[in-house]
Parts: structure tokens; C-alpha cells; sequence
């Protein structure tokens, strides 16, 4: 009898980038479903535009780079880069500032590079850098969490605003606010207190008021991401450590101008960027020391950007650059192979 | 018994144990044809010792080896030599090489067994050549001429462990599983052996945790046996824990040099049934000319272990198991993370094949689409040899093979974890063992290159030192004649002026 021949070996994969991407967004649902309910409608607006015009986008340049459209679309990963970014964006952005960020992310960011796997930067935090360098003020519309809104907003309302912003402008005075990062960074520049500004209703129990619940939504979702291995602990586990450690020095020999380590953790994209955004594996370190390194950077940096940068949050930025030093990082970090010195 | 834990592996593979387990080893028939290519171990092909036309009896010696890394292969029935010819081998590439091929006559004939049941009496250098002659070579896949380990002449420090390899690592497999509830007495009466031979301070038997009735089968006979320096060990089952670096690193923490052998840390690792083909040789005086094979998969009606005579084509097997199943779709030797697809089952067993795996579709994947690295280090993770497979592939895929030498892509095992963990279903061990080969071509091509190098400059130089020598002779002639023609002159003109003297008028004249 004949046989085929082919090579060992032969036990079908266990994994798939499909599954992977897939993972990524269940565990993106916690965070998904907090926001929504703190900060409204307006974040799936966001989610919306970002998907159709990231899918689009990946489908043309698949196209014109002459890929094969179905397997590649099929990955998930524009999927997972136009959910990231809707994530981090204002939620009561204009239309066009989900629209444009997912152009930048997947054309510039993502097939310009080379596409799936040759991209050296996040494309979701390029595209948020480029915005927020571009259209700052657009980039600032947060609306209150939910449990600080006086007015309510009609449906209709976060429609008009959204697509013909400058409609109504006392309405997004209203209900709209800086955030608790944007305050704190404010405030400090005036020479407030920690106490004095913490009294401020945008600051809850433990961090930002909403913010609070969403950064834990977001890390109940990146311990799903651990338990399935789909991440390994090493570079959260650093950007979380990085940013712990150097606030806390800072908040114990300044205890009246640092703001504490739990509002460094809890109040802004921490959460989502150490579990979701420096995690992308593309992009990241790929050792095991080095990504304990690179999360541990990306931690200090966004500490240094927010207490001294120009921008109150440091995540996007800190993740570009320390996207930079990835390739120094995995050549110190290889690993001592067997049988060697 | 402390142990130790290597890199990555794969914990959870689905082990497919079972299948052939529960049935004892079965003796294969005699077949009508044995097939024994010359070349069935690592190192020189052996040198036919028959002719077409010859008798031989089962046990004979009908290839010797040829030169020190080769080994002698001995006929496993009685028969007429019908053929010296190539014929297709186990091979990955279907390619056919140089075999003996004997029409058996059914009766079974054997040369009588000469065993040495009192082997305590034989120095060590007798029983490596009757462990030489025997035709040993390690059982466990590798086919290396197990002599070589043994002799201690080739060593570079005392052993002081002797490690039996019962781990068997890849799934399916189950030869030696099977071996050692139903043998064990033997295979420790062969450590006895090897403890005496060696002169080694104590020997360990490791299998893995999966099987805890083989587990006291092995305690059973060590108990029986009292022999203090022979121990067993449970170890974890973790694929690639029976690779023979990963096991040493399990049982003793140390980690065999890159480039060197288990022996430069003082350890020979043998596979049991390595060990029981030993004491069949030197206790019962039996050459190596069966062993026991795995014959599983969803492709066969009867999976099961079949003790078969070496040169017995893969079809005879598949009898024995009552035929092929209708979901028959890859015939694999070995095991289906490190084994290769064979093109037919005409094609004989060799000392090394541990299984004959007749896998279904849905067992056998044989076309993944590959997608591109996203550089998620899981390969990584799961190299047994902390190897980095995402660089490595990046170096072996652009042919920067110097680069992937430098990240040590001598050093992967081929063992496939990292193939198997890929989301991208990359082909990684494919690239590997392309690069591998391909850098090898290189290295004998420098060689050579380095040889016709210093050929080319020895001529030179012999050339030169030929010209050298031809131009000193020549100027020595030259100046030897330049003197010559000097004196003679003088010497005429000497002679002329005395003749003038003497005889004025001839200068007038
Ligand atoms: S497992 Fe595959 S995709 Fe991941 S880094 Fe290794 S080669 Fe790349
Ligand atoms: S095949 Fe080679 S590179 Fe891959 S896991 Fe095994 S040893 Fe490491």
C-alpha cells in the first residue's frame, strides 16, 4: 500500500493567532462593559467606527499588498488594534478621531511596516500619539463617569454631538470633564496639595471615580488573559511593578505633592496598557527576562511622562518608545542554552 | 530522589498510551523475505559477508562492520541470500540503499547460542567486543553502535552513573513500556552487566509517572535483584523528558556540554531496550536480531506491541494486526513529533524503528497554513534546550546560516515543541533541520575548501621552492660556466702564448 509522505511533526497545533486574538478580546469584555456603563454610549461609538474603518482598512491593504484576505482577516488582530484603540480614545470624540486613528493604525502603523508581525510600534498607540499630538482638544472630551452626571443625555443628544460637534457647546461643558489624571497633573502645576485636589468629585474611593471600576474591570479581564496563558506574567506584571515602585518612592518622600501608587494603578490606562497594549506580542520584547524589563520601563516611563511630560497619560507614549529599545533588549536577554557556559 | 526540571516541554500532550498497551507482546512470523540495508546505524554502512546463493542460519553474521563507528548485523531467520542489491530503506527521502535480502525456508534454523551467564569472569574489554560483534546499537531510535558508549577506552573520565532511558517520551510509543512489565528481570540482569562493565558507582532506571504498574514491575525486579547500586525513578511526564540531555538534566541536574557526550560529565544513558538486546548477547549469547516494535494508530485494527525480527517489511506487522482500518491515511516510523512519513510497507524495520504509527486524518496533520511570526516567544518557552526557534527561523529562513550557528542552531534536538506551540503554524523544525544540513554542506564545503586551500599552498610553496632551487641550480651552472669559460679562456690564451712562445712562426703563419 502507498502513502503520502510528509514532516514530523505531526500533532496538530495546539494554538492558532486566531485564538489567541480571540482571548484577547473576551477578556477585553469586562473592561468594555464597565466603560460603557460609566462613561456611556459614546465609548461604543467609538468601538463602532474604529472596527469598521480598521476592517476596511485591512482588507484594502490586504488586497494591495497581494495577501490572501480571508486567512489573514480571519487572524482577529485589526479586530483586537480597532478595539485597543477605541478604548483609549475620549469617549465623546468626534467621528472623525475614530475614523482617523484606525486609518493610521492599520495603514501607516500596521502595512506599511509589513503587516502582521513586522510592525516594530503598537499601531493602536501610534495612532493615539499621532492624534494626540495633532487634535489635542478633541482628544480631551471625556464625559463624566455616570455617577457624576447631573443632566442625563438623551440618546439623540450623544448622537449630534458625536457627529456635528460643535452643535451644542454648553452641553459639552456639561457633561464633559478633565480627567482624574488631567486634574491631578493640573492642579499640581498650581500648586494644590494631594488632599485638596483629591476632594474634587472626579476622585473616588481608591483612584478616579468610574475610572476606578473600569482599570479593575480591566485587570479582572488581563487575569482571564493569565490563566489561559495567552500572556505570560512577565510584562504586566513589570509595567504594574515599574509603576508601582517609582510612585511609591515618590509618594513616600513627597507624601503632600505625589499622588499614591493606587491612583497611578487605578486612574488611568495602566490597567488596560499592561495587559492588553504592552502585551502585544509584535511589538514587545520576546524573552522572558527582557520582557520583564521592557514592562518594567514602559511602568517607569509612564510615571516620568505623567508627573513631568507634557501629557497627563504616559502609557501610549512610554509603550512607542520602549517599543524602540526592544531589539537591544532581547540582544542582552537571551537565554543561557543548554550545555553552554 | 531529588530531580530537576528542564526548559519548556510539552506537559499536557496527549500521550495515545493506551491503545497499544493493554495487549503483551506478540512474536511477529518468520516473512518470506528479511531486507537488511548495510547501512541500519549511525557511522559506516556494513560490509556484506555473503553472497548471493549462501545458507545462512538465524544468528548469523552475514555484515560485518566496517571500520570502528559501524556495526556488524546478523540474519534473524534461516534462508538463501537472494539478493545484494538496493533496496528501498526506512528513510525520510523514500531513498533505496545497499541490502541483503534472504528468502527464508520457514524452518528457523539458529547457530547454537553461546551465552556467558557467569559474565563477571570477562574483562571489560571482552564483553564491549561481544557487545560489538552482537551488532548493539542503541534501541531507542538513535541507532548509535553501542560498543562505543561502553569502551572506556574513548573516555575522557570515569563513569560513575549509569542512566536506563525508559522514558518514553513521545506519545504512542510503547515498546519499552511493554518490555519492562513483561521483562523485567532481564533488563536489570543486563544492567548488571553494563554496572560491571562501566565500573560505575550506580545505575537509575527512569521512567515516567504515567505508567505506575511498569513502575513496580521495575521495583519488583530490582528488589529481587539486591543489587544496592541500581535504583528506578519516577519522573515527571513531560515531552521531551527521554531525550537523552533533557533525562540526564532530570535525574542528576547536570547538562552535557554543547558539543561533548553524556561521558565527559561521567554518564553513559542507554535505552532498557538497549539493555535487554545486552543481556540477550552476553547472558544467552543471542546477536541482535529482533526487537520489539509499537504498532499503533487509529489506522490499524489492533494496535499492540509485536517483538519482530529485524528485515521483516512493515506490511507482515500490519498483518499481525489485522490489517489496515479504512481511515489508513500516513504511515509513520517513530513517533508522530520526531518520526518520519514513509511512502510504502515494503519497506523493511532496521534496529532503530520503536514504532510503526498508522495514523488517521485527523491524527496526522500534514498541511498547516502558515501565517506570519508575531513574535509571541511561545517557541521559546517551550525549547527544552532554551534555544530562541523565532531567531534561529528568522536567520535559517533569510540563509543567514553563520548568524543562526552563533545562536546555537547546533544545538536544537529536533524535537518539535516549538512547531507544535506556534500559533502561526509555522514550520520551524522543517526550517531547523534545513539550516542544519545546509550549514553542515557548509562546513564540509569549508573543510575541503580549507584542505584544497593548504593542498594548493603546499604545492605553491613546493613550487616555489622548486623554482627557488632551479634558479640557485642555475645560477650556480651559470656561474660555474661563466668561471668555466673564464679559465678555459685564460687558460687557452695561456697556452696559445706559450705554443706562440715556443713556436713563433705558427702566429705568422
Ligand atoms: S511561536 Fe511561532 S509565532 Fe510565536 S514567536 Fe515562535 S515562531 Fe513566532
Ligand atoms: S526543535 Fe529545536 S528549537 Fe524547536 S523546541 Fe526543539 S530543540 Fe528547541
Amino acid at each position: 500500500m502507498h502513502f503520502l509522505t510528509s514532516n514530523a511533526p505531526f500533532i496538530a497545533p495546539q494554538n492558532s493567532v486566531q485564538r489567541m486574538m480571540f482571548w484577547v478580546l473576551i477578556a477585553l469584555l469586562p473592561g468594555v462593559i464597565t466603560m460603557i456603563w460609566q462613561f456611556g454610549y459614546g465609548v461604543l461609538f467609538n468601538i463602532i467606527i474604529c472596527l469598521m474603518t480598521a476592517l476596511a482598512a485591512e482588507a484594502l491593504m490586504l488586497h494591495l499588498r497581494g495577501r490572501p484576505i480571508l486567512p489573514f482577516m480571519s487572524d482577529l488582530s485589526a479586530v483586537v488594534t480597532a478595539l485597543l484603540l477605541a478604548l483609549a480614545l475620549p469617549t465623546l470624540a468626534p467621528w472623525w478621531i475614530p475614523f482617523i486613528g484606525a486609518l493610521i493604525a492599520i495603514i501607516i502603523a500596521k502595512h506599511l511596516y509589513g503587516g502582521l508581525g513586522y510592525n516594530p510600534f503598537n499601531p493602536a498607540m501610534v495612532a493615539f500619539a499621532v492624534l494626540m499630538v495633532s487634535f489635542p482638544k478633541s482628544m480631551t472630551v471625556w464625559m463624566l463617569p455616570q455617577a457624576l452626571q447631573v443632566d442625563s443625555v438623551s440618546f439623540s443628544d450623544l448622537i449630534s454631538l458625536v457627529f456635528q460637534q460643535q452643535a451644542n457647546p454648553e452641553l459639552i461643558d456639561a457633561i464633559t470633564a478633565a480627567t482624574p489624571l488631567d486634574t491631578m497633573k493640573t492642579q499640581l502645576g498650581l500648586n494644590q496639595t494631594i488632599d485638596e485636589i483629591r476632594s474634587a468629585s472626579v476622585f473616588g474611593s481608591l483612584a478616579g471615580t468610574g475610572w476606578q471600576w473600569v482599570s479593575i474591570a480591566f485587570l479582572l479581564g488581563g487575569c482571564l488573559l493569565l490563566a489561559k496563558k495567552i500572556i505570560s506574567w512577565h510584562i504586566p506584571v513589570g509595567v504594574l511593578a515599574g509603576l508601582f515602585v517609582i510612585s511609591f518612592i515618590a509618594y513616600m518622600s513627597e507624601p503632600g505633592l505625589s499622588p499614591s501608587p493606587t491612583f497611578h494603578l487605578l486612574s488611568g490606562g495602566a490597567m488596560l496598557g499592561a495587559f492588553f497594549i504592552a502585551t502585544d506580542p509584535v511589538t514587545a520584547a520576546t524573552t522572558t527576562k527582557g520582557r520583564f524589563i521592557y514592562g518594567a520601563l514602559i511602568g517607569v516611563l509612564t510615571y516620568i511622562i505623567r508627573t513631568w511630560g507634557g501629557y497627563p497619560e504616559g502609557i501610549a507614549f512610554a509603550v512607542i518608545l520602549i517599543n524602540m529599545t526592544v531589539p537591544l533588549i532581547d540582544h542582552y536577554t537571551q537565554p543561557r542554552v543548554y550545555g553552554h557556559k | 530522589m531529588k530531580l530537576w526540571r528542564f526548559n519548556g516541554g510539552l506537559p499536557s500532550l496527549a500521550e495515545h498510551k493506551n491503545e497499544s498497551t493493554h495487549l503483551p507482546i506478540e512474536t511477529a512470523p518468520v516473512p518470506s523475505q528479511l531486507v537488511y540495508p548495510l547501512r541500519q546505524h549511525i557511522g559506516n554502512a556494513a560490509t556484506a559477508l555473503v553472497k548471493v546463493g549462501d545458507y545462512v542460519l538465524r544468528g548469523q553474521k552475514i555484515a560485518d562492520a566496517q571500520g570502528l563507528i559501524s556495526a556488524p548485523i546478523h540474519a534473524a531467520s534461516s534462508g538463501t541470500v537472494s539478493h545484494i542489491a538496493d533496496h528501498l530503506i526506512p528513510h525520510p527521502s523514500g531513498f533505496s540503499a545497499p541490502s541483503i535480502s534472504i528468502t527464508t525456508d520457514g524452518l528457523d534454523k539458529e547457530l547454537p547460542p553461546s551465552g556467558q551467564p557467569d559474565f563477571r569472569q570477562l574483562s571489560a574489554a571482552d564483553l564491549v567486543s561481544l557487545i560489538r560483534e552482537a551488532g548493539i546499537v542503541g534501541l531507542g531510535g538513535a541507532a548509535f553502535p553501542t560498543a562505543i558508549k561502553l569502551d572506556n577506552q574513548s573516555k575522557s573520565r570515569r563513569i560513575d552513573t549509569l542512566i536506563l532511558n525508559g522514558a518514553e517520551c513521545e506519545p504512542y510509543i510503547s515498546c519499552d513500556d511493554r518490555l519492562l512489565k513483561e521483562r523485567a528481570d532481564k533488563v536489570i540482569e543486563g544492567v548488571n552487566v553494563l554496572l560491571h562493565l562501566l565500573g560505575a558507582k550506580r545505575a537509575i532506571l527512569a521512567i515516567e509517572d504515567n505508567v505506575p504498574s511498569t513502575f513496580k514491575a521495575i521495583q519488583t525486579a530490582v528488589n529481587q535483584n539486591n543489587n544496592p547500586a541500581i535504583s528506578a525513578a519516577q519522573i515527571p511526564t513531560i515531552y521531551p523528558t527521554g531525550g537523552e540531555k533533557q533525562l540526564i538534566q532530570t535525574l542528576t541536574g547536570k547538562e552535557v556540554p554543547s558539543g561533548g557526550i553524556p561521558a565527559d560529565i561521567g554518564i553513559v544513558s542507554i535505552n532498557v531496550g538497549t539493555v535487554y538486546a545486552v543481556q540477550q548477547a552476553v547472558i544467552e549469547g543471542k546477536p541482535l536480531t529482533s526487537r520489539i516494535i509499537t504498532v499503533t494508530g487509529e489506522g490499524v485494527t489492533t494496535p499492540r506491541n509485536l517483538e519482530v525480527r529485524i528485515g521483516t517489511p512493515i506490511s507482515t506487522l500490519i498483518d499481525v494486526c489485522n490489517g489496515y482500518t479504512q481511515d489508513a491515511d500516513r504511515l509513520i516510523m517513530g513517533g508522530p513529533m520526531m518520526g518520519f512519513a514513509l511512502m510504502n510497507d515494503q519497506i523493511p524495520v532496521v534496529k532503530a524503528s520503536n514504532c510503526i504509527l498508522v495514523a488517521s486524518k485527523h491524527e496526522a496533520v500534514t498541511e498547516k497554513q502558515a501565517m506570519p511570526c508575531i513574535r509571541c516567544g511561545l517557541c521559546a518557552s517551550a525549547c527544552p534546550v532554551s534555544l530562541l526557534p523565532q531567531q534561529l527561523y528568522w536567520f535559517s529562513r533569510s540563509e543567514q546560516l553563520e548568524k543562526a550557528e552563533k545562536i546555537n542552531l547546533l544545538d536544537c534536538i529536533e524535537c518539535g515543541c516549538c512547531d507544535v506551540v506556534c500559533p502561526s503554524h509555522i514550520p520551524l523544525v522543517q526550517h531547523f533541520r534545513y539550516a542544519k544540513s545546509a550549514l553542515k554542506v557548509q562546513h564540509h564545503e569549508k573543510h575541503l575548501s580549507n584542505v584544497a586551500r593548504e593542498r594548493f599552498e603546499a604545492r605553491e610553496a613546493r613550487l616555489a621552492q622548486e623554482k627557488a632551487d632551479r634558479a640557485e641550480k642555475s645560477r650556480a651552472k651559470k656561474a660555474a660556466l661563466k668561471e668555466k669559460p673564464a679559465k678555459e679562456t685564460i687558460d687557452a690564451a695561456i697556452s696559445r702564448a706559450k705554443a706562440k712562445k715556443q713556436n713563433p712562426s705558427e702566429g705568422e703563419g
